[in-house]
């Protein structure tokens, strides 16, 4: 966090490019240096609970991203205006405005995912990402900046999540993208084998493993992340 | 800022009211149609909006029943949430019956409501003509754990179990089914759980067995009146 804050300070005389450096820094910070999920451990909660399969997750994703991106925006746009002791509440009141608006088209629009999803499209409101992007970062950036910025931390989140849910999903249930148009029984005894089945009807001996069904396996998995991120990315082993 | 806020969301909500009302319908009753899914050419699942409701228009017929099994003019069977008539007085409940018509006969398809672990769970049995076999069900839950309560709903092959169990004895001593721990002992009466879901698999016999009580006196009027007529 504090190396971004001293990147980020703004310089306000020249005019920057749209997609300078920095700004391409906002978008791939998050991805890697600065994970919300690996690195800060931040949105774990949504993260254990929307893994079970991969269409859900992807969805949840979207919604992060989307809520994530405008409401670093607005809040941006109004930080100027609001006063610093009701600053949470105000960030509240946009978010959660954001969050209905999801919430509400993502009922018209699949409404079997919004009954999956549940409650946790709600709780992207207390989702720490979201609000620790406001704090840390729009209240004190550029309006743009802030939106990139969001949708970096969003695409962070839900990169991991999609991870962890095709991990979670294939060994748990043996398929991919239940529940979307397209569909994949990949390996178990419920496997539609797309091709030839004799050909690789070996598949059909794996039995699902129920484990990575259940909250734990994503904790075990998200764990396994952080150490390989850690292993991978020595800068990260410094910071703690 | 409010005020935007508010306007904002007011007119998306009354905007998408309408679909959602539509989405929530198809919903409930593609969960109903799981039920019978053995007398559907498709699975439940894979069928497109406009089918659920044609199903629904040309082969369901839905009546409401109050507590003593006395047919209820005027209301129709979806309107009926049991989340709201099980917090009435027991005299004043109303309990939703869908009739199916398929080629093989009629089908009856009841709904129970209960309790798992967490959180509510509910469910749609369909019962045969003779008024004791299964033919399909179909469960949903509220907040059941993934993996474990909420394979109740996920794993087809739990559902599937209550197919050809009969709720009645052969004597007409009313039994239910049960969801019995360790595996099924009695071929006819029971289903085996599912492991680390005692909790849910205890509710579900409860839900089964109060549920279907509710339908007794139905079962027995519409029964009488089949041997008149015969």
């Amino acid at each position: 966090m504090a190396e971004i804050a001293e990147v980020q300070k703004p310089e306000i005389k020249k005019r920057e490019p749209l997609f300078g450096p920095k700004e391409r820094k906002l978008i791939t910070d998050p991805l890697n240096d600065n994970n919300p999920i690996t690195v800060q451990v931040l949105g774990i909660c949504s993260a254990l609970a929307v893994t079970t399969l991969v269409w859900p997750s992807f969805i949840m994703a979207i919604a992060v991203i989307f809520v994530c991106a405008f409401s670093s925006l607005f809040t941006s746009l109004l930080r100027n205006r609001i006063p610093k002791q009701v600053r949470m509440i105000v960030q509240l009141v946009i978010i959660a405005t954001l969050v209905t608006v999801v919430d509400l088209t993502l009922r018209a629009v699949d409404y079997d995912v919004s009954r999956q999803l549940a409650v946790f499209i709600g709780l992207i409101i207390t989702n720490c990402i979201v609000m620790g992007r406001l704090e840390a970062f729009a209240m004190a950036n550029r309006p743009w900046r802030s939106f990139l910025d969001g949708i970096g931390n969003g695409l962070g989140y839900g990169g991991i999540l999609l991870a962890v849910a095709l991990i979670r999903e294939l060994f748990g249930k043996g398929s991919l993208f239940a529940g979307s148009p397209i569909e994949w029984k990949i390996i178990g005894p419920s496997a539609d084998y797309m091709l030839d089945t004799e050909a690789i009807s070996w598949l059909g001996w794996y039995q699902n493993n129920n484990l990575m069904v259940l909250s734990c396996a994503a904790m075990f998995i998200i764990g396994i992340f952080i150490w390989i991120h850690r292993t991978w990315n020595p800068k990260l082993v410094d910071v703690s | 800022m409010t005020t935007v806020v508010a306007l904002v969301l007011a007119l998306l909500a009354t905007g998408l009211k309408d679909i959602h009302e539509r989405n929530e319908a198809i919903y409930n009753k593609k969960a109903l149609l799981t039920a019978i899914e053995s007398y559907l050419e498709n699975p439940a699942k894979d069928l497109e909006d406009e089918e659920v409701i044609n199903i629904f228009d040309q082969q369901v017929q839905q009546i409401v029943i109050d507590h003593q099994g006395n047919q209820i003019e005027g209301v129709l069977a979806e309107d009926i949430e049991l989340a709201k008539e099980k917090d009435k007085p027991e005299a004043e409940r109303q309990y939703p019956v869908y009739v199916f018509n398929s080629p093989k006969g009629k089908v009856y398809i009841f709904s129970v409501r209960g309790s798992g672990l967490w959180d509510a769970i509910w469910g749609s049995i369909a019962i045969e003509d003779d008024f004791s076999t299964i033919a399909g069900a179909a469960f949903d839950h509220a907040g059941e754990t993934p993996g474990l309560g909420a394979e109740i709903k996920d794993n087809p092959s739990f559902s599937a179990q209550f197919v050809g169990k009969k709720i009645y004895e052969d004597d007409g001593e009313y039994v239910s089914v049960t969801v019995r721990k360790g595996g099924a002992k009695d071929p006819e009466h029971e289903v085996d759980g599912i492991s680390g879901a005692t909790v849910t698999g205890d509710g579900v016999s409860k839900m089964l067995y109060s549920g279907l009580k509710n339908y007794e006196p139905y079962i027995e009027s519409v029964q009488s009146s089949n041997k008149t007529s015969n």
